[in-house]
């Protein structure tokens, strides 16, 4: 019984565990590494397929109490490595939770928020089967609740939260920029505060800790890369000129170089600059051919993009000087097809991209230490992933529900749910972890 | 030999027509003076002569086949840049068009159906627009009369998701940048 173990660390171990974590989980975890686990050593701090720490997470007295709780649940379930148990389903507590009735419901561990009366909110995590409180810790909470700013605080704590039991930081305070009716937009990654960020554009990415965004318009005029102060609401134009698309952005992880797509009567070609202005580089020499979508690898040494180079797309990796060409993809698949929308994963393990499977196109990831590939969606036509900073969730397009809508995945259990709702939205990416705002 | 003699007769017809063109200015201040109201004509009181009125009729429906023939849009095969034997047809037209009319600059703009990764499709749009236009500059227009773009998936002519909708979005646009106000009958 693996859920007895969990929980089963002390404050002061749990750190050296944590840093332990990481290192096996670039590994990739499967089932039967976790089987082949010494016996005695818990496996509560990562996550198992199958085996999901139970969480609940108290009734919260006071104004908006209810919110609060609400949101809580809501991002440790969006986590996917929880089991949430609903608040309401929760005995009375007054004074130390009674841990025998919480081990009957199957709960691992109790989150207990508290409004203070300065305004922060002390949150203390229990665990029940050391009948003691793992960790507390009281947090600033912005004013007026239920503001952006309060929101995002909150998934704050989420993070946090989820950072004590597992090691690995949450992503519920993260964003995801998208396109929808020739603009960019942004909403919270549990959809709510879906805004409008651009006047115009499409293709978003963003700049480092949020700040900002880097986009492309494809007017007919000048085509620009702009870029945003999400702050300031400030544009500016980074590439523009005459009768040239200029597209499909990447930002470096250092937010210094942006890399896009150059579309001329010589074809389409990567080019690089520095986002505070200078003369663009070549990286590509289609002549003729398209090379476009270009993604950063985490050092920022290396790109993936898409070329159709050989006569049909296909994902490359390339140094970001152009060199050192490679054939990523069609080493895993040995047919001609249609692989487009390469998003290296942050922590540098996977390239999550498009692939044409029977007339339509699916998710699906590649491995860079063994090649090895993986869908990661097979319902509906499925469009330009992109990763989250937990390298575990993407965000993609998908018509699964009939019109085109950004849907999130969580790439280890397969389990998805909808982020936007309405008209149709595409062309997303996952913020990565925002500054403290 | 065919061809050139329909040729001559296109540019007889077109001068014949540009003559009675021309009269058009002259004639219309004449109206505006003359006071006498002529019961018979009563629409359009003029000393064109039948035969002339229709040359002139014939002559605009003659510049919009024109002007519709240049800017004609052709279509693509699915995920494919390479002219179809129709479009081939256009663009020959075209040529006979741009050649009579060599102060007319074009752009030529490339857009894709739906269907395909969005943003690389820009790219598919700009070579579909390069096609064309090295279509035409092989057979000896001069490349700066010709503006090529690509709009890729983000301005569909027809909204949908049928075969029929991909069809006539996967196309070339025509448009008239320079001269469009000159242009010649052909």
């Amino acid at each position: 019984m693996p859920q007895m173990m969990s929980f089963c660390l002390s404050p002061r171990v749990l750190p050296l565990f944590a840093s332990a974590t990481l290192a096996v989980g670039a590994a990739l975890p499967s089932r039967t590494e976790a089987q082949a686990q010494p016996p005695g050593v818990s496996l509560s701090t990562r996550y198992v397929a199958g085996q999901k720490t139970s969480l609940i997470v108290l009734a919260v007295k006071g104004l908006n109490g209810d919110s609060v709780a609400t949101i809580l649940s809501r991002d440790f379930d969006y986590s996917d490595r929880f089991n949430v148990v609903s608040t309401s389903s929760a005995p009375v507590v007054n004074g130390p939770p009674n841990y025998a009735l919480f081990s009957k419901l199957g709960v691992d561990g109790i989150v207990q928020p508290t409004l203070l009366p300065s305004g922060w909110v002390r949150v203390a995590l229990h665990d029940v089967s050391k009948k003691a409180v793992l960790n507390s810790k009281d947090f600033p909470f912005p004013s007026p609740a239920l503001t952006p700013a309060w929101r995002s605080a909150l998934h704050g704590v989420s993070d946090a939260v989820e950072e004590w039991i597992t090691g690995q930081r949450g992503i519920a305070q993260t964003r995801i920029a998208f396109t929808r009716g020739g603009r960019v937009w942004v909403v919270d990654s549990d959809r709510a505060q879906v805004t409008p960020a651009t006047p115009s554009g499409m293709s978003p990415q963003w700049l480092p800790g949020g700040r900002g965004l880097v986009y492309s318009v494809l007017d007919g005029v000048r085509n620009p890369i702009m870029m945003t102060d999400l702050g300031t609401g400030s544009q500016r134009t980074l590439a523009s000129s005459s009768g040239i698309e200029h597209s499909s952005p990447a930002v470096s992880p250092d937010g210094r170089t942006v890399v896009y797509a150059r579309g001329s009567d010589t074809g389409t070609d990567l080019y690089a600059m520095p986002i505070e202005g200078g003369a663009p580089r070549r990286i590509t020499v289609g002549r003729g051919r398209a090379s476009t979508q270009p993604t950063f690898s985490p050092d920022g040494q290396r790109i993936a993009f898409m070329s159709d180079r050989s006569g049909h797309p296909e994902v490359y990796i390339s140094d970001l000087d152009g060199t050192n060409v490679e054939l990523l993809t069609a080493a895993a698949f040995g047919d001609r097809d249609y692989r487009a929308g390469p998003d290296w994963s942050p922590d540098g393990r996977l390239v999550a991209f498009q692939s044409r499977n029977g007339g339509t196109f699916q998710i699906m990831t590649i491995n860079l230490r063994d090649q090895s590939v993986k869908f990661v969606t097979n319902d509906g036509r499925n469009d330009d992933p992109s990763w989250a900073p937990d390298s575990r969730h993407i965000v993609f397009s998908s018509t699964r529900s009939g019109t085109r809508q950004l849907w999130i995945v969580d790439s280890e259990t397969g389990r998805s749910r909808q982020l936007t709702f309405g008209s149709e939205a595409r062309l997303s990416t996952w913020s990565p972890r925002l500054l403290s705002q | 030999m065919m061809r050139v003699s329909r040729l001559t007769l296109v540019l007889a017809s077109t001068t014949l027509v540009l003559g009675a063109c021309r009269k058009k200015p002259v004639v219309a201040p004449q109206t505006e003076t003359t006071p006498v109201a002529q019961p018979q004509q009563p629409s359009r009181p003029t000393n064109i002569t039948p035969a002339a009125r229709d040359t002139m009729e014939a002559y605009r429906t003659k510049l919009a086949a024109t002007r519709a023939r240049l800017l004609e849009t052709i279509y693509f095969e699915y995920d494919a840049d390479d002219l179809r034997d129709d479009a081939k047809a256009s663009l020959d037209a075209k040529i006979v068009v741009l050649n009579a009319n060599p102060g007319v600059k074009i752009r030529v703009a490339g857009h894709c159906d739906e269907r395909g990764s969005d943003e690389y499709n820009i790219a598919l749009g700009r070579r579909r627009a390069e096609v064309a236009k090295r279509y035409l500059t092989d057979r000896g227009i001069d490349a700066s009369r010709i503006e090529t773009a690509s709009f890729g998936r983000e301005r569909p002519a027809v909204q949908g998701t049928s075969e029929e909708a991909w069809a006539r979005n996967r196309r070339d646009e025509f448009e008239i940048i320079v001269g469009g106000d000159q242009l010649r009958a052909q």
